[in-house]
């Protein structure tokens, strides 16, 4: 018991898969414009994950190990699919907000990434729940980057405007520079909070690709 | 018809950049921009793909998917880029070595890249005919090029730097890239009023 509450609380803070892990990034610069989009934007990623996550431990071991990224990625675009058709039926105008971004869960870095590293090896509970605390993780940190953008950028939360802090707003924040920048200025953060320093490259562990390319990738940069 | 062309590849270059304000392909922007060959290697190699993926994806769409099963184009996408990508990197280790050695390592990274999914989606979202895909998807694909190449000079520039402890690494790359996204914030009005 204790140790399924380490798997859901692991993805929560310790391995935050945005500021910790890295992964994710395009969606989190992307649908954190507003409080509304990202907290949809984390949700969807979160159902889908802990769908995958599910999915995939069952099968893990009928897929061949060879074919086991093609078998997971058309695993994870049928699930987006089912939310999209959810969203599009019954939430059209947050469907609309979101656009592509909404179908590039299918290419999510941490989606793919936590088949790998963790559903194929571990039974269907803990696949749950290490996908529901991933899922959660993720959300929780979209919430952070947009309420800082939100708040500061259009003077406003959840599209309710904030008397005073209205007057004063730097629109930067909400464009695309100032995507960069808040994220580059919350990940400082978290490094300087935390014990462990933030890792310093985006490096081979945590990406999915990294059985195809065999660490070549890191070789060149070295 | 040519005019129309043009606007779409410029503004898909400069305005609507895909890494800088669209916020596709982030990863590979941040994490092969540190050298300069490294940076083009990668660009070209995006290029490429997403060329030949909307030269693919586009008829599959417009032919077998619409109207009837319009809501398979995720997964016939992005099944599609995976099968090519690979058979493509078949092709070129067989008969191109050269330019496999200098692209190969790139290309199975691109497969999961969402510049090149993202692209060929919003080519269909938009309404874009055949021609007017492939020009948006080489707009994009230059427009990657070009930010992965100025982001690999600004990064060069930034090896010296003392940089305060907490903002080492990632943080001080990403700031670097909201300023160097800055500057393609400029062309936003520049496209409107080219041909006015």
């Amino acid at each position: 018991m204790k140790n399924n509450l380490r798997v859901l609380l692991n993805g929560f803070v310790k391995e935050n898969p945005v500021f910790v892990l890295l992964l994710g990034t395009c969606p989190t610069l992307a649908t954190t414009t507003s409080v509304v989009s990202a907290l949809a934007m984390g949700l969807a990623a979160a159902a889908v994950l802990i769908c995958s996550n599910a999915a995939i431990s069952l099968l893990r071991k009928i897929i061949p190990d060879k074919v086991r990224i093609p078998a997971y990625i058309v695993i994870i675009a049928g699930f987006v699919t089912v939310v999209q058709m959810l969203m599009e039926a019954y939430l059209p105008s947050l469907y609309e907000m979101l656009g592509v971004y909404l179908a590039l869960i299918v290419v999510n870095c941490i989606v793919l990434g936590r088949a790998e590293m963790f559903a194929s090896k571990n039974t269907v509970g803990a696949s749950i729940l290490d996908g529901a605390g991933m899922g959660l993780g993720f959300t929780l940190a979209l919430l952070c980057m947009a309420i800082v953008r939100e708040v500061f950028g259009a003077g406003s939360f959840a599209g309710m405007e904030i008397p005073f802090i209205s007057d004063y707003t730097v629109p930067i924040l909400v464009s695309p520079p100032g995507g960069f920048f808040v994220f580059g200025v919350l990940i400082a953060l978290v490094s300087a909070l935390g014990k462990k320093p933030v890792k310093e490259e985006f490096g081979c562990e945590g990406c999915p690709n990294a059985s195809l390319c065999k660490g070549e990738c890191g070789k060149e940069k070295a | 018809m040519l005019k129309n062309l043009v606007i779409i590849l410029m503004a898909s270059v400069l305005v609507n950049n895909y890494v800088l304000s669209r916020f596709l392909g982030v990863c590979p922007f941040l994490g092969v921009s540190k050298k300069l060959d490294q940076a083009a290697g990668m660009g070209a190699a995006v290029i490429f793909v997403m060329l030949v993926a909307t030269a693919a994806t586009w008829p599959i769409y417009t032919y077998l998917l619409s109207p009837k099963y319009e809501y398979l184009q995720t997964i016939v996408f992005i099944l599609v880029i995976a099968a090519l990508v690979q058979f493509v990197e078949i092709v070129l280790k067989k008969y191109i070595p050269a330019l496999h050695k200098s692209l190969g390592i790139y290309l199975p990274l691109i497969t999961t890249n969402c510049a090149v999914l993202g692209v060929t989606l919003n080519n269909i979202t938009d309404g874009y005919g055949f021609l007017e895909s492939m020009v948006s998807s080489l707009g994009a694909g230059l427009g990657f090029l070009l930010a992965m190449v100025l982001f690999a000079g600004v990064r060069g520039k930034m090896e010296g730097a003392e940089i305060p402890k907490a903002f080492k690494g990632i943080p001080i790359t990403l700031i670097a890239a909201s300023i160097v996204s800055m500057s393609f914030y400029g062309f936003a009005s520049v496209i409107e009023n080219m041909f006015a």
